[in-house]
């Protein structure tokens, strides 16, 4: 089977920051502290956020959205991305289901400390946009010869 | 004895694969008619051409895709909304749709199917004449 994915798939973390979430739905919010930027559950678009040694990739599942009209910044640590979806609606044509994300959207996330906001590459393919943020070279984890 | 232990060594594994089987994501869709025929689009970010799967038996549509996002093998998750990699959805179809004409389009992550209606009952504008 395809396990691209899977550095994502099963994490017991996100399950329960999953669970966190879904109590905060109906119970408002838990006794324990929120994220000052996250966001409630179902959020558009959904994100994925993963680190390597030499960058940190976060990855939005925007689909049918044109890369053009999509803002991303970053201030230090903090990543934006801002843009709209805007479905077509169809003309004389009568709607049984409109579920799709159509409107404004902005999310904030907060990146670790030591990526360089002068590095950042981003990418937009089969509706998923990547955007990779490089890491400083001094906090890059460097192997230490011993002398004899 | 050893039939027990047989047993209990068994269940973890099948409920491991059907808890997998029903860990999928349910793309979500606008649907909707017009004369032609019926328009359904759905958000399915990540998957190619090529990994998508979309079956009619009867009258039983199924949309199916699996995401393919390319990744580093060395990558932690920090966080993560999309942990399943399956999509997975389906929709009966009524009797006056012509399931074997569904034409499919893809673009930016955005699947969109139209099912026309059947010849024979596409409504019809009857002229009125006057004598």
């Amino acid at each position: 089977m395809f396990r691209m994915l899977s550095p994502f798939e099963g994490n017991l973390f996100d399950e329960f920051r999953r669970l966190e979430r879904d109590l905060g739905q109906v119970y408002g919010t838990g006794p324990w502290p929120n994220s000052i930027r996250s966001a409630a559950r179902g959020a558009f678009p959904p994100i994925n956020v993963g680190s390597t040694p030499d960058q940190v990739d976060v990855y939005l599942f925007a689909a049918g959205i044109d890369p053009k009209s999509l803002d991303v910044s970053i201030q230090q640590n903090l990543l934006t991305v801002a843009g709209e979806r805007k479905v077509c609606a169809k003309e004389g044509a009568e709607y049984y289901r409109k579920e799709r994300f159509d409107g404004a959207f902005h999310r904030a996330l907060t990146l670790p400390e030591d990526v360089d906001p002068d590095q950042v590459d981003a990418h937009y393919k089969d509706g998923v946009l990547h955007i990779m943020i490089q890491r400083r070279e001094a906090v890059k984890p460097r192997q230490i010869e011993i002398k004899q | 004895m050893t039939e027990k232990k047989d047993l209990e060594k068994q269940a973890p594994k099948e409920l491991q694969e059907a808890r997998q089987e029903e860990r999928v994501l349910r793309p979500q869709v606008d649907i909707c008619e017009d004369s032609s025929g019926i328009t359904l689009q759905a958000d399915m970010p990540g998957v190619p051409k090529d990994k998508f799967d979309i079956q009619v038996n009867k009258d039983s549509l199924s949309i199916e895709g699996i995401v393919a996002v390319a990744m580093p093998e060395t990558m932690k998750p920090l966080y993560a909304d999309v942990s399943v990699t399956r999509y997975q959805r389906n929709f009966s179809l009524s009797g006056g749709l012509d399931a074997t004409k569904i034409d499919a389009n893809l673009k930016d992550g955005v699947l969109t199917l139209h099912i026309p209606k059947r010849e024979e009952i596409k409504p019809r504008k009857i002229e009125v004449h006057t004598c």
